[in-house]
């Protein structure tokens, strides 16, 4: 691993928490801004780390075509595209993108300036996902990471024991459409092929919010089986289906007229019963896109940085935590970061 | 333990009784014995004792967890055994086992061991278990289940599954005990019905139906009896061989929570009547009997202050005799021979309210404003006693509701298919410049009423927290309620009985509603027994 040399090549010193977020003096480029920013580096395509109106922005081909998707003639003023792998100079800073195993399209903005390494890795899981490639632990000298979950007590179970919690449900409920609420980009289209891994066939209906990106995912390649978009008539026919909607859409009008709906709510959260008694759900399943406690302890030991900052959520726990295991880690306050999960 | 964990899961996120049926009708059907039986032990309160507490399992994270994050995590969960099971070090997966660990192992070893040697089993099971698994284990030991099962809903879940009436369960539950593995055979239909002995047990219940006004007329004045109908709860006494129990008209054992009268039944009948606070020979509210309900343990001090009294009007069983077949007159004569000859402070028999004609009854009736009273009921003098709710031989015949014109202050979501509706409102009226809530009402609007007042509740929202919505002051509810109470629970000092709502006043304006002033002036003293005599 490179080390830093001089105090002027730490990254303290080039890479800066700024009221835009974060930014990399000597590429004059912010990550994942969360206002227009003139040159922006884009880990994926969430709302609260792609914003609309940059300038230039660079990310991967997956996470352009999200935002294309999003923002139309609005994304930016110029793109460019970066696979998995390949490396690009921005003033004289060396980019390039490692995968995150997020949503399609992830990655972790690997920025490397006078022989420091640093990693942004952005929201990222460490578990399979069938839509997109799985995170890389890049060797660094500081590794940033997200705490959303930063508490011993979230650690998610196998995805295949929810998806059969849902399964068992619609046996034992075949009368009652189950309106299943899950965040429109990613989440919607991994649960998709996790029911079809669980041999679950049928067409899969879906609220007007997820069509588009289902369609950006298929033509990406991922297969996502037989979709149907819900209209206003169909409903009282849709017992004993699925309808995918977004979590917000559960306690919406939208919902009323299926027949007896079951409310699934597909979250990390989920793990805290009385967050889900709170929402109102009949059948949670923890599932997330972001890494839960094993897998973000795990993830500081695998990356190795000495040095680790900690980002959105629970960063108190995560920094004692690290601290304990012999890291130098402080927690570096990003506004306009939201808990994407609980929309 | 995998099974019990994922049906205390279904079980506390289903909101319909007829979904926590269907789940337990499943589980009771897939899960074998003594498995099952145990589970419904835990489910129904059915263990001797807890196995394990807070200061035993506190210590056992304490040593294995990071001190500052078991609190931050205890700080954001809340509930102990659920951050135990979720930052129990160990996998978020089972360990494939070739022998899981089942409900009875925990059950039966734990009642075996030694107290000391108790922490050491638990933490022995935690390890082996998966978070979920790990929850259920530390909730079967600690108690305290909180998943929405009553004892009756349990009942019912099991007589659906064996296809058989709830009455014959509810008739030979006492004589039944944990794992109940006679029970489920018999369900299963492999085995013959348990047998149990029955002196001590409960006797499905005869109610009456609701009258409305206008049909008293067609009735027979001279057929019938009348008695108030008391604002307690109905209890059925059955004495026998120095014991006594005392059930609910679920079914359910709350002897334990009025041994006044549970302890001092040294008779041989079985007594069907109300349970009311009565103190110096006056019925207290409903609120005070409110206060030893679902005690486990009693102060002399509770004893002293809410008195609990049985006021008996019929008799099922006497020396072991079956007098459900004899006409009402007839029962009450023995009922009233018991009562004179037992002479117990707590026990008197609930008097027949003499009228003349329907008009004179109805005349009594509209009087009755005192607290204890709820309204009359008329019984058949030739009904004989019969389980459930005949349609004809007992009516019962309320005092007309009391209103109220109220603002609407909170509105909160439902559940199930109420989930995307505003349905249970928070009403209050005005003290001085300011509304105070005077209680909560779920029901008494149709279907396009609710659409309506969800949509206000949308429309008019000030502030939210969770759930629950605070609208502006602009909506006036006519609410109907059986009575008014004081009550700290309420900012107001007051709470009604049974309030619903009556009429959406969208005519009114809010500066109309109703004052506190008014209502306090409804408030019931414990008017002196005002029974006619
Ligand atoms: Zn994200
Ligand atoms: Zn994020």
């Amino acid at each position: 691993m490179m080390r830093a040399r001089g105090a002027d090549s730490h990254p303290e010193s080039w890479l800066r928490a700024t009221d835009g977020g974060l930014y990399c003096v000597p590429g004059d480029f912010h990550v994942d801004p969360h206002r227009p920013a003139e040159r922006a580096v884009i880990t994926h395509g969430h709302a609260d780390h792609a914003r609309a109106r940059n300038g230039k922005v660079l990310a991967t081909p997956g996470t352009l075509a999200i935002m294309r998707a999003r923002y139309g003639a609005e994304a930016w003023r110029e793109s460019q595209a970066l696979d998995h792998g390949e490396t690009v100079r921005i003033g004289d800073v060396t980019v390039s993108l490692a995968p995150a195993g997020h949503v399609l399209g992830s990655a972790q903005a690997v920025l490397e300036y006078k022989g420091a390494r640093v990693v942004i890795s952005g929201d990222y899981k460490r578990r399979r996902d069938p839509t997109c490639p799985p995170f890389e632990p890049v060797a660094c000298d500081v590794f940033v990471t997200e705490a959303t979950f930063g508490l011993p007590v979230f650690r998610h179970p196998p995805d295949g024991e929810e998806v059969a919690k849902l399964l068992r449900s619609l046996e034992t409920f075949p009368e009652r459409t189950h309106l299943l609420g899950a965040y429109a980009l990613g989440k919607a289209q991994r649960l998709i092929r996790l029911l079809r891994e669980g041999g679950y066939d049928r067409p899969i209906h879906l609220h007007g919010a997820m069509g588009a990106l289902c369609d950006l995912y298929e033509a990406q390649g991922v297969p996502l089986g037989p979709l149907r978009a819900v209209g206003d008539r169909d409903k009282k026919e849709l017992a004993g289906e699925i309808v995918l909607c977004p979590p917000s859409a559960l306690s919406d009008r939208w919902s009323r007229g299926f027949p007896d709906p079951l409310t699934v709510m597909a979250s990390g959260w989920m793990r805290v019963r009385q967050r889900a008694r709170q929402r109102n759900v009949e059948l949670p399943l923890i599932l997330s896109d972001h890494a839960d406690w094993d897998e973000l302890t795990r993830t500081l030991e695998d990356v190795g940085a000495p040095t680790v900052w900690v980002t959105h959520g629970r960063e108190y726990a995560l920094v004692h935590h690290a601290r304990g295991r012999g890291f130098d880690a402080k927690a570096l306050s990003l506004v306009g970061r939201e808990e994407e999960d609980e929309t | 333990m995998k099974p019990f964990a994922g049906l205390l899961e279904r079980l506390v996120f289903t909101p319909s009784r007829n979904g926590k049926l269907r789940h337990l009708q499943r589980y009771f059907a897939e899960t074998p014995d003594p498995d099952r039986g145990w589970a419904l032990a835990a489910l129904t309160d059915g263990f001797e004792r807890k196995y394990a507490t807070p200061s035993l399992v506190r210590p056992l994270i304490e040593a294995r967890a990071d001190p500052v994050l078991f609190r931050l995590s205890h700080d954001y969960v809340g509930d102990l055994a659920e951050t135990v099971s979720l930052m129990w070090p160990g996998p978020a997966e089972a360990a494939r086992e070739n022998a899981p660990l089942a409900l009875s192992d925990v059950i039966e070893t734990v009642r075996e061991a030694r107290r000391k040697e108790v922490p050491a089993l638990i933490a022995g099971w935690l390890d082996r278990l998966d978070p979920s698994a790990r929850f259920a284990l530390l909730k079967l030991l600690m108690g305290g289940m909180r998943v929405g099962v009553s004892a009756r809903l349990a009942k019912t879940a099991l007589a659906r599954y064996g296809g058989i009436d709830l009455d014959r369960i509810e008739e030979m539950w006492f004589g039944l005990s944990p794992p109940y593995t006679d029970l489920f055979r018999w369900l299963d239909g492999t085995g013959p019905a348990p047998a149990v002995d029955d002196r001590l047990m409960f006797r499905p219940m005869m109610l009456a139906t609701p009258l409305e006004g206008e049909d008293v007329a067609r009735l027979d004045a001279g057929a019938h009896a009348a008695e108030w109908k008391w604002d307690g709860i109905r209890v059925q006494l059955a004495a026998h061989d120095g014991q006594a129990r005392l059930y609910s008209r679920t079914g359910d054992e709350i002897g334990g929570s009025f041994p006044e009268i549970a302890g001092a039944a040294d008779f041989d009948a079985v007594v069907d009547g109300e349970l009311l606070v009565v103190a110096a020979g006056e019925v207290r509210p409903f609120n005070d009997l409110q206060q030893r309900l679902g005690r486990k343990s009693v102060t002399r001090r509770m004893l002293a202050d809410y008195p609990a009294h049985l006021r008996a009007y019929d008799l099922l069983f006497e020396g072991g005799e079956d007098l459900r077949a004899l006409p009402l007159d007839a029962r009450r004569d023995r009922l009233a021979a018991l009562i004179a000859r037992e002479n117990k402070s707590w026990l008197d028999l609930s008097p027949e309210v003499p009228f003349a004609s329907w008009d004179d009854l109805a005349r009594l009736r509209g009087d009755a404003r005192a607290a204890g009273i709820e309204g009359l009921m008329l019984k058949r003098r030739d009904s004989t006693y019969q389980a459930g709710r005949p349609k004809g031989p007992w009516f019962k015949w309320k005092r007309d509701p009391l209103t109220a014109d109220c603002v609407l202050m909170y509105a909160q979501r439902g559940h199930g298919k109420r989930s995307s509706f505003y349905s249970d409102f928070t009403f209050g009226v005005w003290r001085g410049e300011e509304v105070v809530p005077v209680g909560k009402a779920y029901f008494g609007f149709t279907d396009a009423e609710l659409r309506q007042l969800d949509k206000w509740v949308r429309d008019h929202t000030i502030d939210r927290f969770g759930p629950v919505r605070a609208v502006s002051f602009g909506l006036v509810l006519e609410i109907a309620f059986d009575s008014i109470q004081r009550s700290n629970r309420h900012k107001s000092g007051l709470a009604m009985r049974f309030p619903r709502v009556a009429r959406i006043r969208w005519d009114k304006p809010v500066a109309e509603a109703e004052r506190i002033e008014t209502l306090e002036a409804l408030v019931e003293r414990a008017a002196p027994d005002l029974v006619a005599q």
